[in-house]
C-alpha cells in the first residue's frame, strides 16, 4: 500500500477510509473530516480511531463523571487530581502517594495470562509516570463460576500472569478479591491497582512545553502486538463466532519493565524531564496527542525514527501499537546527554523522535513525508461525548420484590453444615492458593496483606509512616441497588483500611459494566457514579482517577454491575496498627455495629440460588462514626484485634479470625442464624483484653455506635452457643476449595 | 565491615538485603553487574530476584557479568559469599556450588513461610546459628526445586555441605529436602528461601534470618 499523506489527502478527498472496521461511527468519521477540513490520512484516522475509541475518550461515561468533580468535597490532601495518569494524594512528612486502579478485562479472556501480565504492566507506567516509585500492586479478579471448565482455562492463566508480572517487578502483591458468578463466565474482570511513593517536589506531569525541547522514546522497541488493543478489544462486545481477537493483546516482558523503572527513577531523581508520559492504550497516538495538548501545543515527530521489532510495520501500525514497556519524555536539549547516559547504563533503548513546536498542530513525518497534521487537543480531549439514553431495566422491580427464602440454621447440626458449607464456598474459601502465587515480601515494606482487611506498607523506615488499600465491590448487591451498591462498597474499601488504624484519605475506582449502549446497562452505570459521588462527598474522601471498563458483556448477558472501590489510607506509625485477628485466650469480643436482616444479596442467598429483594441502604454518617472508634480505638490502644464484617457475615468474619493463628472463641448468639448470616453493612468485630472493656464502651458511647458482647478468644474450637467447631475441621473446611478445584 | 550486595539488572531483593546487612551491623556497599571493581568489600551478597529476566535458565546470563569475573576469583581465595534465591542459582550457574535449581514440582510461584533447619553451623554464614535449630523465613520463588545426581547428593550429605533443610512437607520437590548448601571450602553458600526477609517481626514471619547477618560480622571480627 502507498503511503497516505496529507496531500494525498487533500488531493484524492473521496478515497474511501475503512472507519467502521476501527471501530468509529459515521458520524464520528464525519466530525474528523470536519475538523480536519478534509478527509483525514490513514495514520490520522488510525490515531482518532483509538483516541475516540471507549476505552480511551470516555465517551459514554464522561457525562456521569464530571459528578466527580462536581461534588468533590473540599480535601486539603489532593495534590494531583482527575485526568492526569493518577492522582496525587500528601500523606504526610513530605510524602505524596499516587494510585490508581485499571481493568484489562477483555485481553484476559481472550490469553489470561499475557491479559492480566500487562495489565499490571500497565497500571504500574502510570504510577511510574507521576514520578512515583511503584511500591504495591493489588489485583481485584472476577470470574464465571468456579467449577466452570472456562474458568479453569481463565483462572490459572489470569493467576499467574498477575504473579508473573508483578513478581518479576519486585512488586509486593498485597491484596485484591477473587469473586465467582456466573454473569463474568464470558467475561472475567481482571482489575489491577498499583500504588507508588514520592516526595512532594518529584510530581511529574504529561506535558510537552517549551519549543524546541526533545520528544524522547525509550524502552522497548516497537512491535505489532497489541496493535488497535483499546478500540478492537476493549470497546466492543464478544460476539459468538467472531474472528480470534488474540493479536490484539499485548505481550508483556516485565524484565523491561523493571529496568524502565530504575532507569526512569534514575532519570527522575537528575530532574532530567520536563513531561513524561508511559505508552499504553493507542500507544504512540496517545502519548503524543496528549503530551502536546498538556503543553504549548504543538509537536513534530519523525515516526521513521521509532525503533521497530518488526521493520515491515506501515505507520499506520506503528501509531496503533500497543507493545509495552514503552515511555516518552520530554527533555531540554541541555540535558539530552545525560538522558541517554542513564539509559545506557540500564541498557534501555532511546531515540529523539522529535521536538516540541509553538504552533498548535503536531505533526508527523514518514521519511520526510507528512503524514499526520492535528490539532492535537481534538485527538486526546474533544473527542465525541454521549449522553447515551438511559432506563431503569426491567428486572429492578421484579427482584426488589422478591422475598428471600433460604434454609435459616437452628440445631446445633444445622448451624455446623451451614458454617461449613458458607467457609468452604469458593467466593468465601481461603485463597492461599492464589496469593502463594505473588510475592508479598519483596522491598521489606509489607506490613499487611491478604487475608487482612487491607493491604499496607511502610512508606518511611525511620518514622513508620505507612498507607492502606482496600478494594471492595458487592456486585449482588449492586445489581438490586446500583445506587446504594456503590455507597455500599465505598463504605466497605474505607472500614477496611480503618479496622488497621488507618485514616482513609482517597478514592479511586474501576467501574466495569455491559454494553452502554444498553439503556438499562447504561442506568445501572449512572446510578453507581451517582452513588458513589455522593458517598465520597458525604464521606469527604476524593477521587483521584479510576477507568470504566465497559462492554463486558457477552451476546445480551452483561456482568452484574461491578464498580471497584479502592480506599487508599494513611497511619502515622504501622507498628501500632491493630491486626486482624489474635493470638492469645482470654480477650472479649464484641461486635461493633447493629445486626438486621439482611439477607439480599447475601452470600448465603447466593449459595441458594437467590438473587433479590432489597440492598440495605447505606448509613455513612455511621460508617464515619465507626471509622472514628476504630482510628481512636488503635490510637488509644484499646483493640487488641479488629476485623470488618461484609460477605459471609459474621459467621465468616469469626472463622477467618479464629483460623488466623488457630486460637479458638466461643460466642453466644440471639438470634443465632440471623446474627451469623446477615450482611448488615457498618459492623465489625473487636478483641479487647478485659481491661479495656470500660473504654471500649466509652468510646462506642462517644460516637453513638452500639456494642454487643459477642464472647471470648481461647480453646481449639468455635463455639457459637452449644455448636462446637473444631478448629481443624474448621480449616480444612476452608483451606481445601481452591487446592480441589485448581490443584 | 563491608559486605557487597550486587544489583544485576532484573535484581529485586537487592535493598532488602542492603537492609539486612545493615541490621546484622554491617555497612552494605553497592555492586553493580557491569563494574569489575569490588570496592574492597569483605563478603558479597547475591540477592534475589529475576537477573536479566531469567528467561534462558536462572542465572545463566548473570554467571558471566564482569562483577561475577571477580567475585568467582575472590570467593576461591576464601570470600565469604551468600547467594539467596536467584542468587543461589547464580551461585550453581558459576560452578561455585555444585547442583541446580529447577521448576518448583508443582510448577507454580510459591510465597510462603518456611521452616528449615540450619544444619551446618560452621560456615560463616551459619555460625550463629545452634545445629538442629529450627527458623521460619519467607521461601518465594519459581524455580527452587535443588536437583543434583546421585554423587553430587552423596558427597554434598557426606561431606556435611548441606547447611539448611526444608521442615515438614517439600515445598518445591528439592533433592532431599535441601534448603541450602555450602562449598568445600565453607565459604560459599547458596540459600532458596530468604533470610533478609525476617530481620522482624513487623514485616517479616519472624527475625529469624538476622541470624545470617550477624554470623557475617562475628565472622569477619574474629
Amino acid at each position: 500500500m502507498s503511503l497516505d499523506t496529507v496531500a494525498q489527502a487533500v488531493a484524492r478527498p473521496d478515497t474511501a477510509q475503512p472507519f467502521k472496521e476501527l471501530g468509529l461511527k459515521p458520524d464520528e468519521y464525519a466530525r474528523i473530516k470536519e475538523i480536519l477540513g478534509r478527509r483525514p490520512t490513514s495514520s490520522e484516522l488510525a490515531m482518532y480511531s483509538v483516541m475516540w475509541s471507549e476505552h480511551c475518550s470516555y465517551k459514554s461515561s464522561k457525562v456521569h463523571l464530571k459528578q466527580f468533580g462536581e461534588k468533590a468535597p473540599k480535601s486539603d490532601a489532593l495534590l494531583v487530581g482527575i485526568g492526569e495518569n493518577a492522582g496525587v494524594v500528601d500523606v504526610g512528612q513530605g510524602y505524596a502517594v499516587t494510585f490508581k486502579i485499571e481493568s484489562h478485562n477483555h485481553p484476559s479472556f481472550v490469553e489470561p495470562y499475557q491479559g492480566a501480565a500487562t495489565g499490571v504492566g500497565g497500571i504500574v507506567r502510570d504510577i511510574l509516570t507521576m514520578g512515583a516509585r511503584p511500591i504495591a500492586v493489588m489485583d481485584p479478579l472476577r470470574f464465571g463460576p468456579a467449577d466452570a471448565p472456562d474458568t479453569r482455562r481463565v483462572l490459572p492463566g489470569i493467576i499467574a500472569g498477575v504473579g508473573g508480572y508483578g513478581n518479576c517487578l519486585g512488586l509486593p502483591n498485597i491484596g485484591g478479591e477473587v469473586v465467582f458468578d456466573e454473569t463474568y463466565i464470558g467475561n472475567p474482570l481482571v482489575n489491577a491497582l498499583c500504588v507508588g511513593v514520592m516526595r512532594h517536589s518529584d510530581i511529574k506531569l504529561a506535558k510537552a512545553a517549551g519549543a524546541g525541547n526533545l520528544v524522547v522514546l525509550y524502552g522497548a522497541k516497537t512491535g505489532g502486538d497489541g496493535i488497535g488493543g483499546v478500540s478492537v478489544l476493549a470497546s466492543e462486545t464478544f460476539g459468538d463466532g467472531g474472528s480470534t481477537k488474540r493479536p490484539s493483546v499485548q505481550v508483556g516482558d516485565p524484565f523491561v519493565e523493571k529496568v524502565l523503572i530504575e532507569c526512569s527513577l534514575e532519570i527522575f531523581a537528575e530532574d532530567l524531564v520536563v513531561g513524561i508520559q508511559d505508552l499504553g492504550g493507542a500507544g504512540l497516538s496517545c502519548a503524543t496527542s496528549e503530551l502536546a495538548s498538556g503543553g504549548s501545543g504543538g509537536m513534530k515527530v519523525q515516526l521513521d525514527k521509532v525503533p521497530l521489532r518488526d521493520p515491515s510495520l506501515s505507520p499506520e501500525e506503528i501509531l496503533m501499537s500497543e507493545s509495552q514497556e514503552r515511555m516518552c519524555a520530554i527533555v531540554e536539549p541541555s540535558k539530552i546527554v545525560r538522558f541517554i547516559e542513564i539509559c545506557k547504563k540500564w541498557d534501555v533503548t532511546v531515540t529523539v523522535i522529535g521536538e516540541v513546536t509553538d504552533g498548535k498542530h503536531l505533526e508527523i513525518t514518514w521519511n520526510g513525508e507528512l503524514i499526520v497534521d492535528v490539532p492535537p487537543r481534538t485527538v486526546a480531549h474533544d473527542g465525541p461525548v454521549y449522553n447515551r439514553p438511559l432506563a431503569q431495566p426491567e428486572y429492578i422491580d421484579r427482584v426488589n420484590a422478591q422475598t428471600i427464602s433460604v434454609p435459616m440454621p437452628q440445631s446445633s447440626a444445622e448451624i455446623k453444615a451451614a458454617l461449613l458449607k458458607l467457609v468452604s464456598a469458593p467466593n468465601m474459601a481461603d485463597k492461599s492458593w492464589v496469593t502463594a502465587q505473588y510475592d508479598k515480601y519483596v522491598q521489606g515494606n509489607t506490613i499487611q496483606a491478604q487475608p487482612d482487611d487491607s493491604g499496607m506498607v511502610r512508606i518511611d523506615e525511620k518514622t513508620n509512616l505507612g498507607v492502606a488499600i482496600a478494594t471492595d465491590a458487592n456486585a449482588n448487591w449492586s445489581y438490586l441497588n446500583p445506587y446504594q451498591g456503590a455507597k455500599l462498597a465505598l463504605a466497605e474499601a474505607a472500614r477496611n483500611i480503618a479496622t488497621a488504624g488507618a485514616r482513609p484519605l482517597a478514592v479511586t475506582n474501576c467501574l466495569n459494566f455491559g454494553s452502554p449502549e444498553d439503556p438499562g446497562v447504561m442506568w445501572q452505570f449512572a446510578e453507581s457514579v451517582r452513588g458513589l459521588a455522593d458517598g465520597c462527598l458525604e464521606m469527604g474522601l476524593p477521587v483521584t482517577g479510576g477507568n470504566v471498563s465497559f462492554y463486558n458483556q457477552t451476546g445480551d448477558v452483561a456482568i452484574l454491575p461491578t464498580p471497584v472501590i479502592g480506599v487508599l489510607g494513611v497511619i502515622d506509625d504501622v507498628r501500632t496498627r491493630t491486626p486482624m485477628s489474635f493470638n492469645k485466650a482470654g480477650l472479649e469480643l464484641y461486635l461493633l455495629g447493629t445486626t438486621h436482616s439482611d439477607l439480599a444479596g447475601s452470600e448465603w442467598a447466593f449459595l441458594h440460588g437467590q438473587r433479590g429483594g432489597n440492598s440495605p441502604t447505606a448509613d455513612l454518617q455511621n460508617e464515619m462514626n465507626l471509622i472514628e472508634v476504630l482510628l481512636a480505638g488503635r490510637s488509644e490502644k484499646i483493640f487488641t484485634a479488629a476485623h470488618d464484617l461484609s460477605q459471609g457475615g459474621l459467621a465468616m468474619s469469626i472463622t477467618e479470625m479464629v483460623l488466623r493463628h488457630m486460637v479458638g472463641a466461643t460466642i453466644s448468639l440471639k438470634d443465632t442464624a440471623i446474627d451469623l448470616l446477615s450482611e448488615t453493612p457498618g459492623r465489625v468485630i473487636v478483641a479487647v483484653e478485659s481491661s479495656q472493656a470500660g473504654a471500649l464502651l466509652d468510646l462506642c458511647a462517644k460516637y453513638k455506635i452500639s456494642l454487643s458482647k459477642l464472647g471470648t478468644t481461647g480453646g481449639d474450637s468455635l463455639v457459637i452457643n452449644e455448636t462446637t467447631i473444631s478448629l481443624q475441621e474448621l480449616k480444612t473446611a476452608h483451606t481445601s476449595t481452591f487446592p480441589k478445584l485448581f490443584g | 565491615m563491608r559486605v557487597g550486595v550486587v544489583t544485576f539488572p532484573g535484581t529485586l531483593d537487592d535493598r532488602d538485603a542492603a537492609r539486612a546487612v545493615r541490621a546484622g551491623g554491617l555497612e552494605a556497599i553497592e555492586l553493580w553487574h557491569g563494574d569489575a571493581d569490588l570496592k574492597n568489600v569483605d563478603a558479597v551478597i547475591l540477592p534475589g530476584g529475576f537477573s536479566y529476566g531469567d528467561y534462558l535458565r536462572c542465572g545463566a546470563i548473570s554467571r558471566f557479568a564482569p562483577v561475577m569475573t571477580s567475585i568467582i576469583e575472590q570467593a576461591n581465595k576464601g570470600m565469604p559469599l551468600l547467594g539467596i534465591c536467584n542468587g543461589f542459582q547464580v551461585l550453581c550457574e558459576s560452578h561455585l556450588l555444585p547442583g541446580a535449581l529447577t521448576r518448583n514440582s508443582d510448577l507454580h510461584f510459591l510465597c510462603k513461610d518456611q521452616v528449615i533447619s540450619i544444619e551446618n553451623t560452621n560456615t560463616p554464614w551459619t555460625s550463629s546459628f545452634s545445629k538442629g535449630q529450627e527458623i521460619l523465613i519467607p521461601l518465594k520463588n519459581g524455580e527452587g526445586s535443588f536437583q543434583c545426581d546421585d554423587a553430587t547428593l552423596a558427597s554434598l550429605e557426606g561431606e556435611k555441605r548441606i547447611i539448611a533443610r526444608y521442615v515438614g512437607e517439600n515445598p518445591n520437590g528439592s533433592r532431599n529436602l535441601i534448603a541450602g548448601i555450602t562449598n568445600t571450602r565453607g565459604n560459599v553458600v547458596g540459600l532458596m528461601p530468604h533470610p533478609e526477609h525476617a530481620i522482624d517481626t513487623l514485616t517479616g514471619p519472624s527475625a529469624d534470618g538476622l541470624g545470617f547477618f550477624t554470623s557475617i560480622l562475628n565472622a569477619m571480627v574474629k
